[in-house]
């Protein structure tokens, strides 16, 4: 026993960067398992179901000047949050030159990119719910869209809304010069990594769920 | 700690680069959409596109094509994994979706 604590215990470190930036990793792999396991479970029950599945191409249509364009609002939603990713990596550019203002500014755009995605999520939810789409049916096709949809977009838009949060509080604390004692900007770059994370996310989403 | 600092700087111009390529890829994946592909060049592209735009996404804009061996096998491999699920999960549903056209039409 005190073998085991005198190896598990000693000034190990596997991993040499900032202890902050390795746990953020960990948490995102962990988090790359949940996704993993709800696009799973979505392919299992969309694999196994005798009714026909709704076509995403004309459930998430928008009627814009009088013609049907297929899929425009979640095209819109990956280009905004796309656009967010590229903000945050400027931002992260910004903080390793210690350039805070630029730094906090890029990341308060970042976070209005990601609160529109949010609104329009709403949007989408609202309009796919007026339209009868329930997590135990829809009037499209197969019962199990609908708690496929629910469960697998909600919870990525509950990862960008608390990616929003957590992008304006490290913005602020910025700002405010929170981190001019340690004079370490490492948690720049550590929101970055989750924020990349919630776009990665989406963009599996986006081709399993949508695009399918 | 400070060699990694150092090893993340990174002209402006290349998150540009990337950022420009992540949306051409999203648009032609949103055109695979558009046109109806159907089939098999369908699922390519959009399996393509996809790994694409989050290679690049891991690679570039999270720093892991810059970051030490030992994080990068840690983090990428263990999701490997995954693939086991998918494929245990797909021969279950083909079982499940043959005993339904069995037994519930």
């Amino acid at each position: 026993m005190r073998q085991l604590i005198a190896d598990w215990s000693s000034d190990q470190q596997a991993f040499h960067v900032a202890w902050g930036k390795a746990m953020m990793w960990i948490f995102l792999l962990s988090d790359t398992f949940i996704f993993g396991c709800f696009l799973t479970s979505y392919m299992t029950v969309r694999s196994s179901t005798t009714v026909p599945w709704p076509n995403p191409s004309h459930v998430f249509a928008l009627n814009i000047g009088g013609s049907e364009v297929p899929l425009i609002l979640i095209a819109i939603m990956t280009f905004v949050l796309i656009t967010s990713s590229g903000t945050m990596a400027m931002a992260v550019n910004f903080a390793y030159r210690r350039d805070r203002v630029n730094a906090a500014a890029l990341m308060f755009v970042t976070a209005g990119f990601g609160e529109m995605f949010v609104c329009m999520q709403a949007f989408e939810w609202s309009k796919l719910i007026l339209e009868g789409v329930r997590p135990w049916g829809n009037p499209m096709g197969a019962a199990q869209f609908g708690s496929s949809f629910f469960m697998i977009t909600g919870f990525h838009g509950l990862h960008v809304t608390a990616g929003v949060i957590y992008l304006v509080v490290i913005a602020i604390r910025l700002l405010r010069g929170h981190y001019e004692r340690s004079g370490n900007y490492q948690i720049v770059e550590i929101v970055g990594l989750y924020w990349h994370f919630v776009d990665l996310v989406w963009v599996f989403i986006f081709a399993f769920f949508y695009l399918w | 700690m400070t060699e990694t600092t150092a090893h993340q700087q990174h002209p402006i111009g290349l998150y540009l680069k990337v950022w420009a390529l992540l949306f051409v890829l999203s648009t032609l994946s949103y055109l695979v959409d558009y046109f109806h592909f159907q089939g098999h060049l369908r699922w390519g592209l959009i399996i393509v596109l996809m790994l694409l735009k989050a290679g690049l996404i891991v690679a570039v804009f999270m720093h892991m094509a810059w970051e030490r061996m030992a994080l990068i096998c840690a983090i990428l491999i263990p999701p490997i994994a995954l693939l086991v699920l998918v494929g245990l999960m797909s021969s279950e549903a083909d079982y499940t979706f043959l005993t339904r056209l069995l037994f519930f039409r």
